[in-house]
């Protein structure tokens, strides 16, 4: 079994895999290994042919292979970077050595100073939320649909139904009207939908395709293959309405009910967790619990754009680039970041602040739609940062930065709120 | 008449009974054969019930479900040895809440001890909360059967069809039995979906459609109704909240109750309900289902994890109208009945196997046990269970098994090749999944559906618009259609 040492090892070669690289060696890191279980680097950006990425992070509106194209090629030829693909990881030991497996080199052990973790997230399924009914074929989840469409190009059906307003679902509804099927309808349990608003626009309204919000699927129809769904409207505690039932004809019911960090890997290394998230507690620097262990991207928390993705990797691969060049010293002050009223989840959940300070961005995701609120961040009861907000939905994440200055002035405490009537 | 086999034996039904029945047949000195209307094996009632092997306290005495279910318990103990079967005898809890229920367990133990059952004991409160710490605190004590295990069903079908065509036999999936052939009351052979086979026995053990299959030879002495049980499935990460075994409330007059159970994988589920249906087909779960065994197994449990579901599903058992096994000939000569086989079946199946092996061999004293009767099977390699130095070793020598196509159960792409190309190998989709737990975890295939559909393809040398996912009609994609800008 082969042995090997890297200072920085990379666990999964999406956005988030790439863009750490990068930033690891532009901040001089130059014993870099990525480790990436797909037949090639890129990550689900692979599969989605779409255009509308990068607009922040390279200031141009890209397809999801032209952004991984782009972070390719800020990594292509670097010695100091090596790549793995067709690998997978099975297992990360406290001692930061890392078993993986392909079929070029078998099983090996890969021991990192540093790890970061970029695993991403995975979909919920339909089992995760109990949708009654038979079990036939043609139920697939919204990203596995895509990429049997996009990359190995297959149709998983011609009468489709999509269940949840979650971005992918959006984007299926259009790929699916463009490859020539009938989308019947989206449906979506909450009153508001769960996808950015230029997809609502671009990929339903555009294409005539019905959204029915507070409505959700009671039973599924079909013993070999799906043949038609029953829905309900549902009340404000999204039970179904009795009498409300209505039936669709369908031979597809696509997924799209939310995503999960995949976080395997980080329970087994019993790294402390966040309940809402479903991803390790970092601080700014997106250190986990454990000791020059990092992670960033969907692992921590599922974002809405790949842009922030790449933003937080850079961060992560910045400081595993310092900590292994000796550059960080441990004088560290804790401070809490607590989530306040209207708020729902706060990455970093932590920040860890040097006697100089340090810049910290906090990203935020609110609990329910909001119009017209203050963005306050409360340090010892006074507000020392805030922003006015015309619209706030919990699709859309919200991104803050607070200055290395304003770090230095914190108590043991930091909370993040809304204030509405503004 | 034309026939496209000449045999001995005829098995209809291919669940746990029909491929035990056919293994021990395979020991004779005879022609035998299986057939399956589904392109897999047991997926009927096999397929999904408790996967518990029970001890056998439960059936009234000197009940054929009492007789075979305490010695049916006994052959797994040496058929896990030979096949290879997954089975861990973990033991069983009877849980009374209040002395009411221990009433009752006390004459569950005094019934157990009469069927034969060995080393059964009432634990008190606290034996059975070092058992169960999860258990509510105030309940009262329970019924310990240390000899219950649970098992992988569908693996000890697989493994029996195994065995018995290693031994000779033969089975036909996706060949549906359409009528018994008769002349003057004396079973000539049966009608199937590929053609007549002729054959001097037939065995009927079609479970829920055992009634119908009968009827095509007259047969109406019994009828089968099917009794839906629905469960929910957790993941693994979700068993230290739950349950390290097998516990059932105390049994009611109307059911042996919503249990809490771990499974031989590591998971741990909650079911199954009970309710009387029309439909042989119908195995939709329902939200009142799902209700109901969540609000049951919170009598025992506090806090079930709901949020670590990873599936629900239902099972359909196979009830008859006289209230026990029915393990007998037909009036009509030659046939033979393994049918009504409901719980506790899949711990009975050996000794119905037995049983109706032996009620042929009586009247054919020429059919002999074979002297090279092959018991052991070869068990495939499970990389998972594998250590490091021999996972190592395997993916050195095949590069396949150093892919791993299912990340939640680490399943690599040379155990699904071996899968589909082993005897009685996957055909479809759920069939790999069956076999090798690819797709069986928290994800539920979202990863690796896509990709054991391509393995399918390229290994059964399909088109991926014909690879199924279960049943015959179940194909799951479609060719893309040209739109007018791929005419021009």
């Amino acid at each position: 079994m082969q042995e090997l040492m890297y200072d920085i090892v990379i666990i999964g070669g999406g956005p988030a895999g790439l863009s750490a690289a990068y930033s690891a060696y532009k901040n001089g890191a130059d014993n870099i290994l990525i480790i990436e279980r797909d037949f090639e680097l890129g990550g689900i950006l692979q599969q989605c042919i779409h255009n509308g990425f990068g607009l922040h992070h390279f200031k141009e509106e890209l397809t999801g292979p032209g952004y991984a194209q782009r972070c390719l090629e800020l990594i292509a030829n670097k010695k100091e970077i090596t790549t793995m693909v067709d690998t997978m990881v099975l297992d990360i030991s406290a001692e930061k050595t890392v078993l993986a497996v392909s079929p070029k080199e078998g099983l090996m052990k890969i021991t990192g100073k540093t790890i970061i973790l970029t695993m991403g997230c995975r979909e919920r399924t339909r089992g995760a939320i109990r949708i009654p009914g038979e079990r036939p074929a043609g139920i697939f989840t919204a990203g596995a649909a895509q990429r049997m469409v996009n990359m190995v190009g297959y149709l998983p059906g011609q009468k489709i139904v999509i269940l949840g307003s979650g971005d992918i679902g959006l984007i299926m509804a259009r790929r699916m009207s463009l490859e020539g099927c009938q989308v019947q309808a989206v449906l979506e349990i909450c009153p508001f939908s769960n996808g950015l608003t230029r997809n609502i626009v671009q990929c339903l309204q555009d294409y005539d395709i019905p959204l029915l919000l507070a409505h959700t699927i009671t039973k599924i129809h079909g013993k070999d293959r799906v043949k038609g769904i029953t829905v309900a409207k549902v009340d404000s505690k999204m039970q179904p309405i009795a009498g409300t039932e209505f039936y669709i004809e369908c031979d597809t019911l696509l997924l799209s009910v939310g995503l999960i960090p995949e976080n395997e890997l980080s329970r087994g290394l019993h790294l402390a967790m966040h309940p809402l998230t479903n991803g390790p507690i970092v601080d700014q620097r997106r250190t986990t619990s454990m000791p020059g262990v990092y992670a960033a991207g969907n692992v921590v928390h599922v974002h809405d754009l790949v842009d922030f993705v790449s933003e937080e990797a850079e961060i992560a691969g910045k400081f595993a680039a310092l900590e292994v060049q000796g550059k960080l010293h441990n004088d560290l002050r804790k401070i809490e970041v607590k989530t306040g009223e209207g708020i729902r989840t706060c990455v970093p959940q932590i920040l860890d602040i040097p006697p100089e300070g340090e810049a910290a961005k906090l990203f935020m995701r609110v609990g329910a739609p909001e119009r017209r609120v203050k963005l306050e961040i409360l340090s010892a009861g006074k507000v020392i940062q805030n922003k006015i907000l015309p619209v706030a939905k919990p699709s859309e994440m919200i991104a803050v930065d607070i200055s290395a200055e304003n770090t230095k002035l914190m108590g043991s405490e930091l909370i993040v709120r809304l204030s509405r009537g503004v | 008449m034309n026939f496209i086999r000449d045999i001995d034996v005829v098995v209809i039904g291919g669940g746990v009974v029909g491929t035990a029945i056919l293994r021990e047949l395979s020991k004779y000195s005879l022609k035998c054969m299986l057939i399956e209307k589904e392109p897999d094996l047991a997926l009927g009632t096999t397929k999904a019930n408790s996967a518990i092997i029970h001890s056998g306290f439960d059936a009234p005495f000197g009940t054929q479900k009492a007789l075979t279910n305490v010695r049916g318990n006994r052959l797994y103990h040496e058929l896990q040895n030979q096949l290879g079967l997954d089975i861990k005898w973990l033991g069983s809890l009877v849980v009374a809440v209040n002395e009411e229920e221990m009433a009752t367990l006390k004459d569950l133990l005094a019934r157990g001890i009469k069927n034969g059952v060995k080393n059964l004991e009432l634990l008190d409160r606290e034996a059975t909360l070092a058992k169960e710490p999860n258990l509510k605190k105030d309940i009262k004590g329970s019924l310990w059967a240390p000899t219950a295990g649970v098992c992988w069903p569908f693996g000890i079908a697989l493994s029996f069809a195994r065995c018995a065509v290693q031994n000779g036999a033969e089975v036909l999936t996706a060949c549906a039995a359409k009528k018994i052939l008769t002349k003057d009351d004396k079973v000539i052979g049966v009608e199937t979906s590929l053609g007549n086979i002729k054959a001097k026995y037939v065995i009927n053990a079609a479970g829920l459609a055992a009634d119908k299959i009968a009827a095509t030879a007259g047969d109406t002495s019994f009828i089968i109704h099917p009794r839906k049980g629905e469960y929910i499935l957790f993941d693994k990460t979700a068993s230290a909240n739950l349950v390290n075994g097998i516990v059932f409330p105390t049994p009611t007059k109307q059911s042996k109750g919503i249990l809490i159970c771990t499974t031989v994988h590591g998971n741990t589920f909650i079911g199954p309900n009970a309710h009387d249906q029309e439909d042989v087909e119908d195995k939709s779960t329902t939200s009142v289902g799902m209700d109901e065994i969540i609000a049951s197994s919170q009598k025992l449990i506090d806090k079930i994890p709901l949020g670590a579901a990873i599936t629900e599903f239902s099972g359909l058992r196979a009830v008859s109208n006289t209230g026990d096994f029915i393990i007998r000939e037909s009036t009509v000569k030659g046939l033979i009945h393994a049918a009504g086989i409901q719980s506790p079946g899949l711990s009975a199946a050996p000794a119905i196997a037995e049983e109706v092996v032996e009620l042929i061999t009586d009247f054919e004293p020429e059919w002999i046990l074979k002297r090279n009767f092959k018991a052991i099977i070869a068990r495939r390699k499970v990389f998972s269970e594998l250590k490091i130095e021999e996972q190592s070793k395997l993916c050195s020598e095949n590069k396949l098994y150093g892919r791993i196509v299912c990340r939640c159960e680490t399943v690599t792409e040379g155990e699904i090749v071996d899968a589909i190309h082993e005897t009685c190998g996957a055909r479809t989709l759920d069939g790999v999944k069956r076999r090798t737990r690819a797709g069986m975890g928290r994800c539920q295939g979202g990863f690796c559906g896509p990709k054991v559909t391509q393995i399918l393809a390229r290994e059964l040398n399909i088109p991926i618009t014909e690879v199924l996912k279960e049943g015959l009609a179940s194909k799951m994609f479609f060719e893309k259609k040209l739109t007018g800008e791929d005419t021009k």
